[in-house]
């Protein structure tokens, strides 16, 4: 209880005011965004802040139900990182190494849907280089599939890897730009799945302009 | 909290209120009278003015330092509206600080109404240690290009603003009627009246285009129009708010009216030249800041400059 309330407190008086008036957004079709879960949300990742945005664009008082998936080696390595992680962030761990142990690395996941939570997800599974998209994982795919009625809803974000890029401590004030895209449906097949989904997400991102970042 | 406030000031902001009320009571008309009609656009605009008119009604007349930090608060989103618009090098991330941090310092000289150095902040130091900055990350290719769009932002969206607030801060005994805070409203009721003039002249009379090539909404009739419109709004209103005689509070009208339009055609030159319509999208019904203020970043130095010459 106490920590739920420490969740609350920290977006609603540190990450919105930071997300939305230091830095601001602009969001083109909010309205795309899954009301209810189960549902999918998924973007392409620059910055650690385009977890911060995304969960940022849901109603304060559907937080409890907004998680990001991220990876365990990297969030939960140290003590209170790892505490910090997974109760104030709320992150879903997702253990890229479960399958080598013979174990399920989308059951935390799998869970996380069906307890009816909008997840948000980054395909590419890592920051990369700023402001570029680099190839999408399959991990998305194999959870959509085994829960066919989940739908995937494409973001493209911008600005994000100007703000604070990989490897950057100091922030930049830019305005962000979030495109949200109509959600993908299943069906059938993994590269599909995935092609689709990358597909839509670059085709939102080159809908407008964009400055150069050279 | 009203009391305190200069009568010229006190009638200035009641008639700004009054003339939001008709304008919304006349699209409230509009709307019962022909609803086939499509005016969402016009209505957005008109809420964004109550939204605009009241933050900026309050901050005036809370105190003189909410003011200046209001005005400080615009040249930020201004500013970071244009970092975010312009093409920008990767190498440069971090000297983007540098423009960042001349706001609260610009702010801070004209908080203390340190003339000095509030003149030449901006223009000598700023623009000697901006591309100091860039060399020391070592980055020469495109460096010109970079230096001069940087030291462009800085000079409209922050030099040029707090020529605004700077108003705040001028000797009150010079200006019985309203102090700084009546310059401020002056300037800033002229300048946005004058868009707005320009706008509605041009859509009731609109002919020949002034610069197609840049603007094609202006038009002669609008610009003519405008002027004409602000010049006698500024004569009538500086009795209540200035210390100019009538002379000179018609040639600053005039002046008014045609740097307001140059300004706006500026901004529209960049806009244009970056392929986009709208500065951004933080005022719904307008645009971006940039879109809203970018009459003031040429009226506020040459209306400022002008009433010091001729008063302070």
């Amino acid at each position: 209880m106490l920590v739920k309330g420490l969740r609350l407190l920290f977006f609603a008086l540190i990450v919105r005011p930071v997300i939305h008036v230091l830095f601001g957004v602009n969001v083109r079709h909010r309205e795309r965004l899954p009301a209810v879960g189960p549902a999918l949300v998924v973007a392409n990742h620059n910055s650690h802040l385009d977890t911060m945005a995304l969960m940022s664009l849901f109603p304060l008082r559907d937080l409890p139900k907004v998680r990001p998936v991220a990876a365990a080696d990297y969030f939960t390595k140290s003590g209170w990182m790892a505490w910090f992680s997974l109760n104030i962030i709320g992150i879903v761990p997702l253990d890229r190494d479960a399958r080598k142990r013979g174990e399920d690395p989308l059951a935390g996941a799998v869970k996380a849907l069906e307890e009816g939570n909008i997840l948000i997800l980054f395909p590419e599974g890592t920051r990369g280089q700023p402001e570029e998209v680099g190839e999408f994982k399959k991990g998305v795919a194999y959870l959509v599939e085994r829960h066919p009625e989940v739908r995937a809803s494409p973001v493209y974000l911008h600005g994000f890897g100007k703000v604070l890029p990989k490897g950057a401590r100091l922030p930049i004030p830019f305005f962000l730009d979030v495109f949200v895209g109509e959600p993908v449906a299943w069906q059938g097949d993994h590269d599909q799945f995935v092609d689709a989904l990358k597909a839509k997400v670059l085709e939102l991102g080159s809908q407008a302009y964009l400055p150069d970042w050279l | 909290m009203l009391s305190g406030i200069a009568p010229g000031l006190r009638w200035a902001l009641f008639g700004v209120f009054a003339l939001l009320s008709l304008a919304t009571i006349f699209v409230v008309v509009l709307r019962a009278a022909r609803p086939e009609k499509d005016v969402t656009e016009l209505w957005l605009r008109i809420k964004s003015w109550w939204i605009m008119a009241i933050i900026f009604s309050l901050a005036l007349i809370l105190s003189r330092t909410v003011a200046v930090i209001f005005l400080a608060a615009v040249s930020f989103f201004a500013l970071k509206e244009y970092l975010s618009l312009i093409p920008t090098r990767r190498a440069d991330r971090r000297v983007l600080l540098l423009p960042y941090l001349a706001i609260p310092i610009q702010y801070w000289f004209v908080a203390k109404a340190w003339y000095g150095m509030f003149i030449i902040f901006v223009p000598v130091y700023v623009f000697l240690l901006l591309p100091v900055t860039m060399v020391l990350i070592g980055e020469t290719k495109g460096f010109l290009r970079a230096a001069g769009t940087l030291h462009w932002g800085v000079m409209t969206t922050v030099f040029s603003l707090s020529h605004a607030a700077f108003l705040l801060v001028l000797p009150e005994e010079v200006n019985p009627p309203a102090g700084g805070p009546g310059l401020l409203f002056y300037l800033v009721l002229l300048t946005q009246m004058n868009d707005v003039a320009q706008y509605v002249w041009g859509k009731a009379l609109g002919n020949k285009k002034v610069i197609p090539s840049v603007s094609p909404g202006k038009t002669q009739a609008g610009l003519v129009g405008g002027v004409l419109t602000t010049t006698v709004l500024a004569v009538a209103l500086a009795e209540w708010l200035t210390p100019l005689s009538l002379l000179e509070a018609g040639a600053i009208g005039f002046l008014i009216g045609v740097a307001g339009f140059l300004g706006d055609v500026t901004i529209s030159a960049i806009k244009r030249d970056l392929g986009v319509k709208d500065s951004g999208q933080l005022i719904p019904g307008h645009g971006g800041i940039m879109d809203r203020v970018d009459s003031l970043t040429y009226t506020a130095p040459l209306f400022f400059h002008v009433v010091y010459f001729l008063h302070y």
